[in-house]
C-alpha cells in the first residue's frame, strides 16, 4: 500500500540528486563568502581597500587558486578576511587548504596547488633552489612563545632563552605538548631541542598531537602542558584558553611568512596567473595594512607584523 | 558545566540567527551526503541482486569483502579517493579535488559497501520459490527485479538508512577530498572540527545539535514509512 509514499521518496532522492548536479557548479562560480569564523577577529576594513583594488581581468584558463597555508594562518582568522577580497578583485576561486607546512610544501612540490603561504624558510629555500617554487616573497612575521599553565611547575616564567627553558622543562619533566606534524611551528621546536642540545622524542611526559595549531592548544590547555606557539594563533584562542605567556623575546623565536608561486613550468595543472595574482596580492599596500590591524580591535595587538618589501636579513634579529 | 550551558545557549541563538552560516552548511550536508546515498543505493541493488541470486565460484568471497567493506575506514577511503583526484593523481585533469563531487564520490565509496550488504542479505532471505512463482507466472526479469524489491523494501529502507548515516556522519574522507572550504565543501563535520580547533565551542554545538537533529529526523520518517507499512 502506499505506493505515493515511496514514489514520493524516490522523487526526493531524485530532486536531491539533481540540486546537487546543479549546485556544484553553480558553487563553483559564485562561491557564497559566508565565512563560518565571524567571531575571530574581524578587520574593519581600510578606506583605501577600494582605491587599490586594481583587479586583475581574467579571461581564460583555470578559475581556481589552490592556496596550502599553515594552520596558523587560518586558526588565526587573517585568511578568513583575505579571501572574500581576493575573490572579489580578481575573479577567482581561492581555495585555502589549511596544513601544517611541511605537508603545504610537499603539495607544493607535486603541483598540488598553486600558491604557498608558509613559515620554515630554510625548507622553503629547498623548493626554491630546486625550481619547484618561484617568485618568494616575504609578507610579514610574528613571533613564538612558550605558553602554559600559570603554575609553572619547570619555574620557566621570565626566562630569555628558549633553549633553557625547554632545558628547565625537560628536567622537571613536565608535560609538554609538541605539534609533532612537522609543521613550521613542529620546525622550530625541534629546532629549539637541538640548539638545548635535548632529545625529547619517547619520553612520557613529551606528548605530539598531530594537529594544527588550534587544536594542540586546547589539548595543551586541557593538561596544563607546556607548548610552543604562534602568538597570533595564541591570542586569536586567548579567551578559551587558560595558558599564559611564559617565554618570550628570545631572537629564536622569529617567526616569518613567505608566499610564493608554485612553478607553472614544471606542472600541466598549475594555475600560474592565478598563484601570481596571490602573491602580488598579498604583498600589496591594500593587504599589508588589513594584515598591520588585524586583532588590534579585539587584542590591543596585531598578531602580524606587515613585512613586505622589507629586506628579511635586517628583519631577522641575529 | 558553564560551557555547556552558555555553549547550547549560544548554539539556539546561532541557530535561531542564521549567523555562521550554519544552515547553509547543515542544507550542503545533506545534499552530499543524500547524492552520495542516493547512488550507493542504485550500486548496492545491482550488486546486492547478483550477489544474492547467482550462484557462482567465489561467491562467499565476494561477500565476505562486501561485509567487510561495510567497515572501511573513511579516512583510508578518503586517501585513496585523495591520491586519485589531486592534480598529480591519474584523475586529476578533471579538477575534482575540493569540490562536493569530490565528497560525493567519498561518501559513496563508504555507503555502497554497506547499502549492498543490507540489499544482498535482504534478497538472500527472500523465499526460494518466491523467484521460481514469479517467472512461472510470466514476469520478465526487469518486472521480477521491481517485484522482488518492492517485496523487501523495508529492509532496503534499512541499508538506506545506515548508508545515509554513514555518509553524513562521516569525517575523515570528506575533509580529505573537501578541504573544509567555507562556503563550498565545508559540511556539518568537518565545521564542528575547525570551531573546536579554533576554541569556538558554542558554533561547535550548534552544528552538532543540528547533525544529531537531522539523523534524527531522516531515521524518523524511515520508521514512521515502516511502522505504516507493517500495520497495512
Amino acid at each position: 500500500m502506499r505506493r505515493w509514499i515511496w514514489t514520493g521518496l524516490l522523487a526526493v532522492l531524485a530532486i536531491l540528486a539533481m540540486v546537487v548536479v546543479v549546485g556544484c557548479g553553480e558553487e563553483e562560480e559564485t562561491a557564497t563568502q559566508t565565512p563560518l569564523a565571524q567571531a575571530t577577529p574581524v578587520v574593519t576594513q581600510t578606506p583605501q581597500a577600494e582605491a587599490t583594488a586594481t583587479a586583475t581581468p581574467v579571461e581564460r584558463g583555470p578559475k581556481e587558486v589552490i592556496l596550502a597555508t599553515t594552520t596558523s594562518t587560518q586558526d588565526s582568522g587573517l585568511l578568513d578576511v583575505l579571501e572574500p577580497l581576493f575573490e572579489d578583485e580578481t575573479d577567482y576561486n581561492l581555495k585555502i587548504i589549511a596544513v601544517g607546512t611541511g605537508q603545504a610544501l610537499a603539495m607544493g612540490e607535486r603541483g598540488d596547488a598553486d600558491v604557498l603561504l608558509v613559515h620554515a624558510p630554510s625548507s622553503e629555500m629547498k623548493l626554491i633552489d630546486s625550481g619547484a617554487a618561484i617568485n618568494r616573497q616575504l609578507v610579514m612575521h610574528n613571533d613564538f612563545i612558550i605558553v602554559g599553565s600559570q603554575d609553572d611547575p619547570a619555574d620557566i616564567e621570565g626566562m630569555t632563552s628558549a633553549d633553557d627553558a625547554f632545558a628547565a622543562i625537560y628536567d622537571s619533566e613536565a608535560t609538554f605538548v609538541s605539534r609533532g606534524d612537522d609543521s613550521g611551528t613542529h620546525k622550530k621546536e625541534m629546532e629549539i631541542w637541538q640548539k638545548a642540545g635535548l632529545d625529547p622524542e619517547g619520553q612520557s611526559w613529551y606528548e605530539q598531537s598531530g594537529q594544527g595549531m588550534g587544536a594542540t592548544l586546547q589539548i595543551a590547555n586541557q593538561k596544563d602542558a607546556y607548548i610552543l606557539t604562534d602568538r597570533g594563533t595564541y591570542l586569536a584562542q586567548s579567551e578559551n584558553l587558560d595558558l599564559v605567556v611564559l617565554v618570550e623575546g628570545d631572537p629564536i623565536f622569529f617567526n616569518v611568512y613567505h608566499v610564493m608561486q608554485v612553478n607553472p613550468e614544471g606542472f600541466d595543472l598549475v594555475n600560474g596567473p592565478g598563484g601570481a595574482a596571490f602573491v602580488d596580492f598579498m604583498i600589496s599596500d591594500e593587504v599589508q595594512a588589513i594584515i598591520e590591524d588585524f586583532g588590534v580591535d579585539k587584542f590591543g595587538q596585531p598578531l602580524f607584523i606587515p613585512d613586505a618589501g622589507k629586506d628579511e636579513s635586517e628583519l631577522a634579529p641575529s | 558545566m558553564d560551557l555547556i550551558l552558555d555553549g547550547i545557549r549560544e548554539a539556539f541563538r546561532i541557530m535561531a540567527s542564521g549567523d555562521y552560516s550554519v544552515w547553509e552548511i547543515a542544507l550542503r550536508s545533506v545534499i552530499v551526503s543524500g547524492t552520495a546515498t542516493a547512488i550507493a543505493l542504485l550500486f548496492g541493488i545491482a550488486v546486492g541482486a547478483t550477489l544474492a541470486f547467482n550462484e557462482f565460484p567465489g561467491r562467499n568471497l565476494a561477500f565476505s569483502l562486501v561485509n567487510t567493506g561495510m567497515g572501511l575506514p573513511p579516512v583510508v577511503v578518503g586517501l585513496m579517493v585523495a591520491i586519485v583526484l589531486w592534480r598529480s593523481g591519474p584523475l586529476g585533469d578533471f579538477r575534482l579535488i575540493y569540490t562536493p563531487t569530490a565528497m560525493i564520490v567519498a561518501q559513496t565509496v563508504i555507503a555502497a559497501p554497506i547499502v549492498t550488504g543490507f540489499t544482498a542479505a535482504a534478497l538472500r532471505n527472500l523465499h526460494p520459490q518466491l523467484r521460481s512463482q514469479l517467472y512461472g507466472l510470466g514476469a520478465s526479469r526487469l518486472q521480477m527485479l521491481w517485484l522482488v524489491l518492492w517485496e523487501t523494501k523495508l529492509p532496503l529502507l534499512a541499508a538506506v538508512m545506515a548508508g545515509f548515516g554513514g555518509a553524513i556522519s562521516e569525517i575523515g574522507a570528506s575533509i580529505m577530498v573537501g578541504g573544509n572550504l567555507a562556503g563550498e565543501t565545508r559540511i556539518l563535520t568537518t565545521a564542528v572540527v575547525l570551531e573546536v580547533s579554533r576554541g569556538q565551542f558554542a558554533p561547535a554545538i550548534a552544528l552538532s545539535l543540528i547533525l544529531l537533529t537531522l539523523i534524527f529526523i531522516v531515521n524518523l520518517i524511515l520508521t514512521t514509512v515502516q511502522q505504516q507499512e507493517r500495520r497495512s
